[in-house]
């Protein structure tokens, strides 16, 4: 039923641990040219599989010491603009991920912050005075791991 | 540790990992040179661990993205250790969280469609160890995912 055979999926997962591999360098690991292995890599971006690479930092030794995940509900009373809310939630600099959820709470935020009290600060000053804002519940993360998936 | 220069150079490297060395001097105010050992010490530091490739699930035929919170069973003390090593085990999890909170760790689970997350929930999910409680936030839309920090 899918397009993709497990080359691609092989692809997929090592570019997911090392996405600077060249094509080369990436075609004998799955064994595959050069040529062809850019092939599949540049259908795999055109089918908007593969949607663009990110730079791991260590936040930590940049200096934001704290990440939190906020579950966000809307207050119900009055109208609430759904696209108020997104617009202000999506241009506070310290929220790095705005994701619209059914279930608990509307919206799930992850936030950094350089450590507790600068994140006192972003609730009260930034989440809290949000359009529509409700019920916030925040969890601390402690760990983080990313895994290859189902490919 | 890290000087003005730093930051910027990894500023402009979170909004855009294809730029040519030259404009990212240019926009660094800088020298290629210069940037490219700035970039080989953040390196050897570790500050830049690496980059990876970012997959869109649904592209790749996998439609549903569901949150699953736990809380576990702490009264055991092997509950952590049991559940995470569980969990890494099942294909469909694509990252695991661990939280100070209300919340005890997060899955992150994607799915073909409902009928195959109906039996990832009832086969997989609901067996792994401790669990105490358990509640899911399905993924409606994702309005924001840069995961970079505002340096």
């Amino acid at each position: 039923m899918s397009v993709w055979d497990n080359i691609d999926f092989e692809i997929l997962r090592e570019l997911t641990i090392d996405a600077s591999q060249s094509a080369g360098a990436l075609g004998r690991q799955v064994g595959l040219s050069q040529p062809a292995t850019w092939r599949r890599i540049k259908f795999l971006k055109k089918a908007g599989v593969l949607v663009g690479r990110r730079i791991d930092l260590d936040a930590e030794a940049l200096g934001f010491g704290v990440t939190v995940f906020l579950g966000i509900k809307l207050a119900t009373k009055g109208r609430v603009s759904l696209e108020d809310f997104e617009r202000a939630v999506t241009a506070i600099p310290e929220v790095q991920t705005v994701q619209h959820v059914l279930g608990l709470y509307d919206y799930r935020l992850r936030v950094v912050a350089r450590d507790i009290s600068d994140f006192e600060r972003i609730l009260r000053r930034r989440i809290m005075a949000l359009p529509g804002v409700g019920d916030v519940e925040a969890n601390v993360l402690l760990s983080e791991e990313r895994l290859a998936g189902p490919i | 540790m890290l000087d003005v220069l730093d930051r910027r150079i990894l500023r402009c490297l979170q909004s855009d990992l294809d730029a040519p060395m030259s404009d990212v001097a240019e926009r660094c105010q800088s020298q290629v040179a210069t940037v490219a050992r700035r970039l080989a010490r953040l390196k050897k530091n570790k500050v830049l661990r690496g980059q990876y490739a970012v997959i869109d699930w649904a592209a790749l035929g996998y439609e549903v993205e569901v949150s699953l919170r736990f809380t576990l069973d702490k009264t055991n003390p092997k509950a952590f250790d049991d559940f995470l090593s569980a969990a890494r085990k099942v294909r469909q999890v694509i990252a695991i969280q661990t939280f100070l909170g209300r919340v005890d760790v997060r899955l992150s689970v994607v799915a073909r469609d409902m009928s195959d997350y109906r039996q990832l929930y009832r086969n997989e999910i609901l067996n792994l160890p401790h669990i105490s409680e358990l509640e899911a936030l399905m993924h409606v839309a994702t309005l924001k995912i840069s995961e970079e920090l505002p340096l």
